[in-house]
């Protein structure tokens, strides 16, 4: 159990529904870490490579139900905390992560399952340095969402609880029960507000100031080189 | 009154009321004659006329097939394996264990919650913790804890399926070799099993004995538990097996 962290890394964390365009704005965050100098690592929810095939099957059958569906995302940020955030803190690094289990305190309980139960099953976790929540009203989100993708997806809209037929109210039903659930947890958890209708500029020199202030006395990496070289070979895969 | 409960926060969406089966856990450490006798156990069953189910760690069709892979690769850590675990459980709970109770089978499982809870504790897990994860679980009518000495287990382990990676709890690092890590590992579950059956009430069955005895000491208890058989002039099922508990 870790909770409260004395690990000498950092984490920072984004939350918000799909469209609040936080993914964007940890994105440059990322960037700006790394051309600072300082050594960043990146982990994404629902991407553990022992677990997130199980999910990928469960969802595309519909074979979850609201709490095998908390249960299988609990496994992977495990799989992810005890790999990917864990040992980079420990190390001293800054962890990023896009969605963390506020993610499944708002999805889980908007689909039924215990808020106290979703809370102590992630008491693995480890706190966040910061926490930022991307506050958008779900129409702006929904016009972000149905321009960039051609179709929701079942479970992202709620399909399984039969809020509606039609999935684009489905979603909207949906969401906004994520997004009530978000606003309680603002004073619960302490997340850190950011209006996400502000310009992406605005918003990322906001998020800048606050993790500039929070990462006094991180280390940054000695060899400058080997960062360069990695983010090369990345370019050149990509 | 239901005759189910959950031991925590339950599941959402269950109607307890309408659970009308029986559901018997056999427990126990690795190598004690579960399996055997929970194949057993289905067979007597069914002869005298029940519908039986019977499940077991790692079978869903959600999780079983990735938990096995990620066995293999002996990289997971212990709470992603507590977790996956818990992922297999409510799968198997909510499509085949509740589908069955509704529909009056008696479900049989070897082994339950308190094998995960005693693996997730043995590997550091807060025993609070584990203990709500599995809230969701539903109460069951009986849980025989198959119970041998650490003694007599490595004796069956050499003589059927040898040591393996995960029953000699390994990823611990409790000993120099299989043989070590096997011994301090059993001797700790087995230590949280014997403090289960207490706060738990688990009916401890004596399985250093033979096949034979053990089955009938189970058949007895099981007996007892499905209580008088529906009156004899009403079918000739009922009849039968109303002889057969006798």
């Amino acid at each position: 159990m870790y909770g409260k962290h004395r690990f000498s890394g950092r984490l920072f964390i984004v939350e918000g529904i799909d469209g609040s365009g936080k993914s964007t704005q940890l994105s440059l965050l990322h960037k700006w870490l790394e051309s600072e100098g300082y050594v960043a690592s990146f982990s994404e929810w629902n991407s553990s490579p022992l677990v997130r095939d199980v999910t990928r099957r469960g969802k595309k059958k519909e074979m979850l139900t609201p709490m095998t569906f908390s249960l299988i995302h609990a496994t992977d940020f495990a799989d992810r905390t005890e790999h990917y955030i864990v040992p980079p803190l420990k190390a001293g690094a800054v962890v990023l992560a896009d969605r963390y289990i506020y993610t499944a305190f708002a999805r889980d309980v908007a689909r039924g399952v215990h808020p106290e139960w979703v809370r102590g099953l992630y008491g693995f976790a480890v706190k966040p340095t910061v926490a930022f929540y991307f506050r958008v009203p779900l129409d702006v989100a929904m016009k972000r969402i149905l321009g960039g993708r051609d179709a929701l997806k079942f479970y992202e809209a709620g399909m399984d609880l039969g809020l509606s037929d039609d999935i684009e109210e489905s979603f909207r039903i949906f969401q906004g029960r994520i997004i009530e659930e978000y606003e309680k947890m603002v004073d619960e958890f302490g997340l850190v507000a950011i209006d996400a209708t502000l310009s992406i500029e605005e918003q990322q020199s906001q998020m800048r100031q606050i993790v500039t202030e929070a990462l006094t006395g991180t280390k940054k990496a000695r060899i400058r080189k080997w960062l360069d070289l990695t983010s090369l070979a990345k370019g050149s895969r990509e | 009154m239901a005759r189910f409960d959950f031991f925590g926060e339950g599941l959402p969406g269950i109607d307890l009321e309408e659970l009308k089966g029986k559901l018997i856990v056999l427990e126990g450490t690795d190598g004690v004659g579960r399996s055997t006798h929970t194949g057993l156990l289905k067979q007597w069953l069914e002869n005298n006329g029940h519908a039986v189910l019977d499940t077991g760690m790692a079978r869903s069709a959600l999780a079983g097939k990735a938990i096995r892979q990620a066995k293999e690769g002996h990289t997971m850590g212990s709470i992603t394996m507590s977790l996956f675990y818990a992922t297999d459980f409510a799968d198997r709970l909510e499509n085949e264990m509740i589908p069955a109770l509704r529909a009056g089978f008696i479900v049989l499982t070897d082994r339950y919650i308190f094998s995960l809870m005693a693996r997730a504790i043995v590997r550091g897990a807060d025993p609070e913790w584990i203990k709500d994860v599995y809230g969701f679980a539903l109460r069951p009518d009986a849980v025989f804890y198959l119970r041998v000495n650490v003694d007599d287990l490595v004796t069956r382990v050499i003589q059927t399926t040898g040591f393996d990676y995960w029953e000699a709890g390994m990823d611990l690092h409790l000993g120099e070799d299989m043989y070590d890590s096997f011994l301090e590992y059993q001797r700790r579950l087995l230590k949280e099993f014997d403090s289960m059956a207490e706060t738990y009430g688990f009916a401890v069955i004596d399985a250093s004995r033979s096949i034979e005895e053990v089955f009938d000491d189970l058949k007895s208890r099981v007996s007892g538990l499905l209580g008088p058989a529906p009156d004899p002039a009403s079918g000739k099922v009922a009849g039968c097996f109303y002889e057969t508990y006798r």
